[in-house]
């Protein structure tokens, strides 16, 4: 990357993750209307000065569920991708620092979670345990773990080949102190483009699954169970079906071009075999 | 060639059997009793363990897990709980319908990314170009479920053209064909977004190369060249994509169905969650994890017969 100019997938995702971001940490203090207040009287209004997207079959304010929606939806995309990256790098990390059949087991194991898609993997968790958010944070965080297990350790075992860490196992450093000084901080590039891509990809899984009436419950607001419930009122009021499913186009987009912005500003390599 | 497939094989069938043991385990570690949940709190405590010992519940787990894949490897998952009849029926039964909607959005989802992917590539750095990327970077954040509701509103509910959901059934089949088409394009939208990124690199990649410069120095036109000299030479990435994209597949055909009220596998699945069916539910989750490991191994040995260098790299 011989010139600094960001890419404008970077621009564009980071304005759109910082909007999506600040609009759910927003609704932890503040939202135009309480968004569970029901008010019948006043169902299906048109956009006006009070509501700006008015109100839904129950006359509750659009603009709040959305925003407190999009703190739902960040919260478990954060804790599923943060759990399966802190769980999935630390058994790629130690794969890479035992070899052997330690590796061989571990990574033979992942391999079985790529047989899994993690909607299909939440859907049988949540027959088995009842529909809920945490059902959804489980399915997610444990399909993560193989991806981040396969991508620390492909990484890890190129720093193993680095001299400053010869130098340290020369000097009588333990694999698990190596691991920790000089292997992970030099896999932190590759493991946060790899979080950003499956915040994405959990955003839209949460969202599925809510649709589908195994994620979040009512009256919790979700994007995903909005839509479902638009739905069955798309006769009498399409502009519902609308809302909901634009904030998940535009949350997914954002850590979409996020992602690949990072990738390609953390791997000169990819730059130019595109530009080529 | 034939060793590299043996090896394979086997490891096809060991996550084969790895899977089946998730499964089980995850639907047969169960908080509460299946008896109790079947027939109600009113019950009385000898119906419940006659249905228990119906069941086989009253064995041990091995003895059930054992039963079970014999079971499934003879095609019998069992008999339903809530329909009463046995599952491979069900599955029989639902099966046309969920086959023909994910061959429908397959064929449609490679011949759209094929001909986007290519015309981007022809097109590469102009205006052509971005918008087709634009548009597949789209198309990959948009939810299917969201986009099918779209499509709906347009379709269905303002120009009435097509059917807002639901199947009449092959006896009709302009009718049936008609209720697909809003599914079908709904699911192939959607995968085509990543698989027509996939073909414009693959083609750039290729159109690098001197044979190509050499064809068109012939004075073969430019489609020409694209479509019979570049295509064939960018198929092993490609190939890997549509088998990678197997899984969002059949992902995809699960919430489609829900959204459209197919009666498909997929419906079957939410209906028998809805019902507490776990019978059900763990023939259909068994059954669409074999498929995804079926097609990743499927495209293992693809790679081979399409291109012969791999056959003698990978002994």
């Amino acid at each position: 990357m011989s010139e600094r100019r960001l890419s404008p997938n970077l621009v564009i995702g980071a304005a759109l993750v910082t909007l999506v971001c600040g609009v759910a940490l927003l609704s932890v203090i503040w939202t135009p209307h309480p968004h569970a207040v029901i008010n019948v009287a006043q169902k299906f209004a048109p956009a006006s000065a009070e509501h700006w997207l008015g109100t839904d079959q129950l006359g509750r304010d659009l603009v709040s569920q959305l925003m407190v929606a999009a703190g739902n939806s960040m919260m478990v995309a954060m804790l599923a991708v943060g759990v399966g990256c802190v769980l999935g790098t630390s058994l790629g990390l130690l794969a890479a620092a035992r070899g052997g059949w330690t590796e061989e087991a571990i990574m033979r194991v992942s391999d079985l979670g790529f047989a899994f898609p993690a909607l299909l993997f939440a859907i049988m968790l949540a027959a088995a345990y009842g529909p809920s958010l945490s059902v959804v944070v489980v399915a997610i965080a444990f399909i993560n773990i193989p991806i981040f297990a396969r991508v620390s350790r492909a990484a890890a075992n190129q720093v193993w080949h680095r001299e400053y860490v010869y130098a340290a196992r020369a000097a009588g450093m333990g694999r698990f102190a190596i691991s920790r000084d000089h292997i992970l901080p030099n896999i932190a590039a590759p493991v946060i483009v790899q979080a950003t891509i499956e915040f994405a990809v959990a955003i839209l899984t949460e969202a599925a699954l809510s649709y589908l009436g195994l994620g979040a419950q009512p009256p919790a607001p979700s994007w995903g169970r909005m839509l479902s419930e638009a739905q069955t009122l798309m006769y009498l009021a399409p502009q519902l079906a609308i809302w909901p499913g634009l904030c998940i186009f535009v949350a997914v987009l954002g850590f979409g071009l996020l992602g690949d912005g990072l990738r390609d500003m953390t791997d000169p390599r990819l730059v130019r075999e595109r530009r080529a | 060639m034939s060793y590299f497939i043996a090896r394979r094989l086997a490891g096809f069938l060991l996550t084969l059997w790895a899977v089946s043991v998730v499964v089980f385990a995850v639907m047969n570690v169960l908080p509460g009793d299946p008896a109790l949940t079947i027939l109600g709190i009113d019950s009385t405590e000898e119906a419940r363990a006659a249905l228990r010992a119906r069941l086989g519940l009253d064995q041990p787990v091995i003895l059930r897990y054992l039963d079970w894949v014999a079971g499934a490897l003879r095609g019998d998952f069992g008999e339903s709980y809530s329909f009463g009849v046995p599952v491979s029926g069900l599955i029989a039964e639902r099966l046309p319908l969920t086959f023909s909607l994910a061959l429908s959005g397959m064929v449609v989802t490679v011949l759209l990314a094929l001909v986007l992917g290519i015309t981007a590539a022809a097109r590469h750095g102009r205006p052509g170009d971005w918008g087709i990327m634009l548009l597949s970077q789209m198309g990959i954040a948009i939810p299917a479920f969201w986009l099918s509701m779209l499509l709906v509103l347009l379709f269905a509910v303002k120009l009435r053209w097509l059917p807002p959901g639901g199947f009449p059934g092959w006896g009709d089949p302009v009718a049936a064909l008609r209720s697909l088409v809003l599914p079908t394009a709904a699911l192939a939208l959607v995968q085509s977004a990543v698989l027509a990124r996939v073909t414009r690199s693959a083609a750039l990649e290729v159109m690098r190369l001197d044979f190509v410069r050499t064809a068109r120095a012939t004075g073969f036109g430019s489609r020409h060249v694209l479509w019979r000299h570049v295509l064939p030479n960018a198929l092993v990435p490609i190939v890997t994509i549509v088998g990678l994209q197997f899984a969002g597949l059949v992902t995809g055909t699960i919430v489609i169905e829900n959204v459209f009220y197919l009666p498909g596998l997929g419906r079957l699945l939410f209906q028998s969650i809805a019902n507490r069916d776990l019978i059900t539910v763990q023939a259909l989750v068994m059954l669409f994890a074999a498929l995804v490991v079926t097609a990743n191994f499927l495209v293992d040995i693809a790679y081979v017969v399409i291109d012969p260098r791999l056959r003698e790299a990978r002994g």
